[in-house]
């Protein structure tokens, strides 16, 4: 409950901070869409990670934990990619002039988010031993991660360098972080409130099992 | 022989003029070497940012209060079922 309470006044208290914030010099008004925009892509590749190593422990171990983790974090992947992949081209737009571009940063991410969807889906259609196959599914798309990251160094793109918020203005600098930390807060929010849910819903299928014994 | 020469070479010469000419004629415009700063652009020029500015922001947090509350509804529709389920087993005892 506390931490529900620091993240809703953070969330809350955002907007002001980015009104406050610098504006870049080439882009003006729109360059603020950075302030959640590129905090939502880290969220989203921090999900990512997690669901793959989660899910790697449960083919591992069979650890029914790590499996409610994974799938949990599976599904705030794909929350966070939709968030990338909608504010993206909104500021891209303005900036490039288009909407999209299938360069390599924005093609990864967006296989990356199609990657948790097809999780979610295997995982809500495929039947029985789906959890095995999502989770070898998830693993995989872990691997995309450090592609999705270093995408921007390695090829040439119209999508921003790495080497950006580590160099921002002070002026940028704090909203930016307040606003990345605002948004870890509620990824951690969300996934223990969507874990709490399985384990709930592992309990009603003990007991739908223990009735049926 | 010298003659026929001559003629060949002044038609090959006009021939290459003449289409050197319509060539130089029709060439694009040079590409731009160096950009030019304007301090303001006309109003039909640049796309509005704060429509797509403040779409981003609406969108993120519709979609945050979106999940929290799908979140809300699953876990009350689970905790129902437990608890019905409980009420079952203890009244079958």
């Amino acid at each position: 409950m506390p931490m529900l309470v620091v993240a809703a006044a953070m969330f809350a208290y955002a907007p002001v901070m980015i009104a406050h914030a610098d504006y870049e010099s080439s882009m003006g008004l729109v360059s603020k869409i950075l302030y959640f925009h590129a905090p939502s892509g880290m969220v989203m590749l921090l999900s990512a990670m997690v669901c793959g190593i989660a899910s790697a422990i449960y083919l591992w171990r069979q650890d029914r934990r790590a499996d409610r983790v994974a799938i949990a974090a599976a599904e705030l992947t794909a929350l966070f990619g939709l968030i990338v992949i909608v504010t993206g081209p909104l500021w891209a737009r303005k900036a490039w002039g288009i909407w999209w571009d299938w360069e390599a940063r924005l093609t990864m991410s967006f296989v990356g988010w199609l990657i948790a969807l097809s999780y979610l889906f295997v995982r809500k259609y495929a039947g029985a031993g789906s959890e095995k196959m999502a989770a070898a599914l998830a693993v995989f798309g872990s691997f995309n991660v450090p592609f999705i990251y270093v995408s921007v160094n390695v090829w040439r793109t119209l999508h921003p360098k790495t080497t950006v918020v580590p160099t921002l203005p002070p002026g940028m600098r704090g909203p930016f972080w307040y606003c990345a930390l605002t948004l870890f807060l509620l990824y951690l929010l969300l996934l223990t409130a969507r874990v709490h849910l399985e384990r709930q819903r592992a309990a009603l299928d003990d007991l739908y099992l223990a009735q049926g014994d | 022989m010298i003659r026929r020469s001559l003629m060949a070479i002044s038609t090959f010469a006009l021939t290459a003029v003449l289409t050197a000419a319509s060539v130089l004629a029709f060439q694009p415009p040079a590409g731009q070497s160096e950009f030019v700063p304007a301090r303001d652009l006309p109003p039909s020029e640049s796309i509005p940012a704060a429509p797509l500015l403040v779409t981003a922001y609406a969108f993120i947090w519709v979609a945050a209060i979106f999940y929290l509350w799908t979140i809300w509804r699953r876990l009350n529709k689970v905790e129902a079922d437990i608890r019905s389920l409980d009420q079952k087993t203890r009244s079958a005892r």
